[in-house]
């Protein structure tokens, strides 16, 4: 089946066109009681059918993956909402309903050819994509060793998408749900504000409220997204409790869907949370490695050798690396939020420093202390300041299929400069791009990658988000 | 059997002789003696055979024609030493059960009386440590069962099992953990079997029908009925689906059933009580008499006040 690099809900999951005799299973008669449950086979679950299907599309990547020689990765994420130990669902019974009809509704729209093609039209026409693949050519000139080698770098352009980053791919497709669910009532979460923007964009385009949750301290140092949201139409409420920073926000979100489940459905911005938030959020995003594969076969004749992205809740890296996951000969490099360093106790570095837990409906990697309480993360980046992760990431990262570092506010600014501070400092000066302080961070990597890459190595990095909204943290920390 | 001695459950846990005055139910330390000692028989038997579990707390008001007043407090707020002393007055004012909720960071499910008092609780100092040495001195002062309210990731960092080894040793016999729906359950109640603590199930005004139904099954010691589609915190009214929705688990099971989130108030417990409820839960209003006053012993007095009044409000 011929699938646009733009259609986002890819290639057809098989299995799908199935009717939705989970229903029945969720419903009750197929939970397990003491002694019966058997884990993870597809047969005794609660949603059997769901099994099945998510199986087959699973198996086919598993026997793929087969074919290159690997052990067959599984299904991500199973029928359970898991991808190994990872994932799952522990809310409040009161939502529980609300996620199931929520992966309902993804399923059936995800073989509806009428939603596909609207959104499609929305990601091309309204959204900008498809997003160019740059070959940064300075930047490559820059990491050339002094014998002429080195690899090339490209990057992908999700700053150039409406809204200046990768976020309203999924809030795009998210609001085409909800109506669909016949929601009128959005809610986000947000950290940087981009997402928290992508969403007010997407109500006022979409005609629908919009109440956007943001931690106090991250209404302070990303003021210009604040004002923006407002413009756009939406309510920004400020988070007070806790550390008032995203993982406040995002409680304070799953509090107000919990009181306002029928009515409201919930846009939250990353790969994180209850299943099926991370695979939902990831098909969404994942037109960012279906048109990087396009690209890169059009460009070069080839793949990617390694995929370079920043990773808070993991939403621009999943939907670069989804599409590559079981292409097994493609690095994939993750890169978090060191802070003041990881010994420094103040840090992000949650795939490094971090104790799997459960955090916002989702088991994963998490930063808690000895208690078990979770603890105030660090980041100069208000988008990487989350304490947990999205536990496709904890899965990759523990079947170590994707490499994970980590890099400090002070190489982020470098970056930001090179590409927008240091790393942001230098791609403004070689590139003429100011990346996000986020992107700065997958940025700043590549001081210590591109040393130890072939020559000709391709890499593609996703530049996830401009600089704009950073340029006042850039003023007080740099000096031009 | 002299003085009070605690549950003797495993060799590694050495016995406290405590010194403290005998429980008003000495023979509850009895059996839990023989509850412990019968800890591989079945179920039924070992639930039989204790007087001080909550099932058994449940039976036993049934047979009055009672209803169970089962308030809930934060543990630390404002401090443990408060909190200790509020759980000895709940207990001598007619309440039946009591919940205590284990501070926690991000409490999902709570409104703001109660993340408050989790953050004042946590600001000074209280952990899982803590509350729990406090509860090893004072339930064996008690004659209501505890039950703990906590949510998951605090007991995972510890590991399900040593969680449940421990809280089952200093006297706890019930658990509801809100932030782990029945598909995730399962290492849960596998643990809490094996350490005679009975997990208490939450269902919704949103759970459907048969899924309810499902969660009354699993569900042990009550069934919770959480009746607002929201977070904790006191309304002005019960909603009304409460009748229907206790009506319709009544007919699937004949378990009891205890309803909380939103009631604060005798005429809310009153209502309640009269649409077949067997026990009634009372939080928020609860925690912000501790939390939200001048001083700890204003607090406690109102505490018991409140307490009787809200007792005399049921049969």
């Amino acid at each position: 089946m011929a699938a646009s690099a733009n259609s986002v809900i890819g290639n057809p999951i098989v299995g799908l066109a199935k009717s939705s005799p989970s229903s029945s299973a969720f419903l009750g008669a197929r939970i397990h009681l003491r002694g019966e449950r058997s884990g993870r086979s597809a047969s005794a679950s609660p949603s059997s059918a769901l099994a099945v299907s998510c199986a087959m599309s699973g198996n086919i990547a598993a026997v793929e993956a087969e074919k290159n020689g690997k052990p067959g990765l599984g299904p991500r994420p199973d029928s359970f909402g898991r991808f190994g130990r990872f994932g799952g669902k522990y809310v409040p019974e009161t939502l529980m309903y609300a996620l199931f009809e929520l992966e309902e509704a993804f399923r059936a729209l995800s073989k509806d050819e009428d939603f596909q093609k609207e959104l499609d039209g929305i990601l091309r026409d309204y959204v900008g994509r498809e997003s160019p693949l740059y070959f940064a050519e300075r930047l490559t000139e820059h990491y050339r060793r002094s014998n002429g080698e080195g690899p090339h770098i490209y990057l992908k352009r999700e700053d150039l998408n409406h809204t200046g980053a990768h976020k309203i791919n999924n809030a795009v497709a998210q609001a085409l749900l909800a109506k669909r669910l016949g929601k009128k009532r959005i809610i986000a979460e947000t950290g940087a504000g981009q997402h928290g923007v992508a969403t007010a964009t997407v109500c006022a385009r979409f005609g629908l409220e919009c109440i956007v949750y943001m931690g106090a301290q991250d209404m302070e140092r990303q003021a210009l997204n604040v004002f923006r949201m407002r413009l756009l139409g939406a309510e920004v409420r400020g988070v007070h409790s806790g550390t008032a920073t995203l993982k406040d926000a995002t409680s304070e979100a799953i509090r107000d869907w919990v009181t306002n489940v029928e009515t409201t459905h919930y846009i939250l911005g990353s790969v994180a949370g209850p299943h099926p938030y991370p695979m939902l959020v990831r098909e969404f995003h994942a037109v960012i490695g279906k048109e990087t594969r396009k690209q890169a076969l059009e460009k070069w004749g080839g793949k990617p050798d390694v995929l370079v992205a920043c990773v808070g809740g993991g939403s621009n890296a999943m939907g670069l690396f989804h599409e590559f996951v079981d292409d097994t000969d493609v690095r994939l490099v993750g890169v978090e939020a060191a802070g003041f360093g990881l010994d420094s106790g103040k840090h992000a570095a949650t795939l490094t420093k971090g104790e799997v837990g459960v955090l916002h409906g989702a088991m994963s990697y998490l930063l808690q202390d000895d208690d078990g309480q979770i603890i105030e993360p660090h980041s100069i980046s208000a988008g990487l300041d989350y304490p947990g992760v999205g536990p496709e990431h904890s899965y990759l990262k523990d079947i170590g299929r994707a490499e994970y570092f980590s890099v400090t506010d002070e190489q982020a600014l470098e970056g930001f400069f090179t590409v927008g501070s240091i790393a942001f400092k230098r791609l403004s000066r070689l590139e003429g791009i100011i990346p996000a302080l986020e992107t700065s961070h997958a940025l700043a990597y590549l001081e210590e990658l591109c040393p130890t890459l072939p020559d000709g190595a391709k890499v593609v990095l996703n530049c996830s988000g401009r600089g704009d909204k950073d340029v006042h943290t850039a003023i007080k920390h740099l000096q031009l | 059997m002299a003085g009070v001695v605690p549950k003797i459950s495993f060799p590694s846990s050495p016995a406290r002789i405590s010194g403290f005055a005998s429980p008003r139910r000495p023979t509850c330390k009895f059996t839990s003696l023989s509850r412990s000692t019968l800890s591989r028989a079945s179920l039924s038997v070992r639930r039989a055979s204790s007087a001080s579990t909550i099932s058994d707390t449940f039976s036993r008001l049934k047979e009055q024609g009672k209803v169970a007043l089962i308030p809930f407090i934060t543990a630390g707020d404002p401090d443990l030493s408060t909190t200790s002393e509020a759980l000895k007055i709940l207990d001598s004012s007619g309440s039946d059960l009591i919940e205590l909720g284990v501070p926690y960071s991000d409490p999902l499910a709570d409104g703001p009386v109660i993340q408050a008092a989790a953050t004042r609780a946590l600001e000074n100092g209280t952990n899982f440590d803590g509350v729990i040495s406090m509860l090893r001195e004072v339930i064996p002062q008690l004659s209501c069962p505890i039950s703990l309210f906590t949510y998951y990731n605090p007991i995972l960092k510890r590991g399900v099992e040593k969680f449940m080894s421990t809280i089952e040793e200093v006297g706890v016999r019930g658990l509801v953990v809100p932030d782990v729906p029945l598909e995730e359950n399962e290492s849960l109640r596998k643990e809490a079997i094996k350490h005679n603590i009975e997990l208490v199930l939450l269902s919704t005004p949103t759970t459907p029908p048969e899924r309810m139904k499902e969660i009354a099954r699993a569900s042990e010691g009550f069934i919770y009925l959480v009746a607002t589609v929201g977070v904790t915190g006191a309304r002005a009214s019960v909603n009304l689906e409460v009748q229907s929705l206790l009506q319709e688990i009544k007919e699937a099971t004949p378990k009891p059933v205890a309803v909380g989130f939103g009631i604060s108030k005798p005429e809310h417990v009153k209502q309640v009580a009269g649409w077949g409820a067997d026990g009634v839960i009372v939080g928020s209003a609860f925690v912000k008499l501790l939390g939200e006053v001048k001083s700890s012993d204003e607090g406690l007095k109102q505490l018991e006040t409140f307490t009787r009044s809200l007792k005399a409000a049921l049969p």
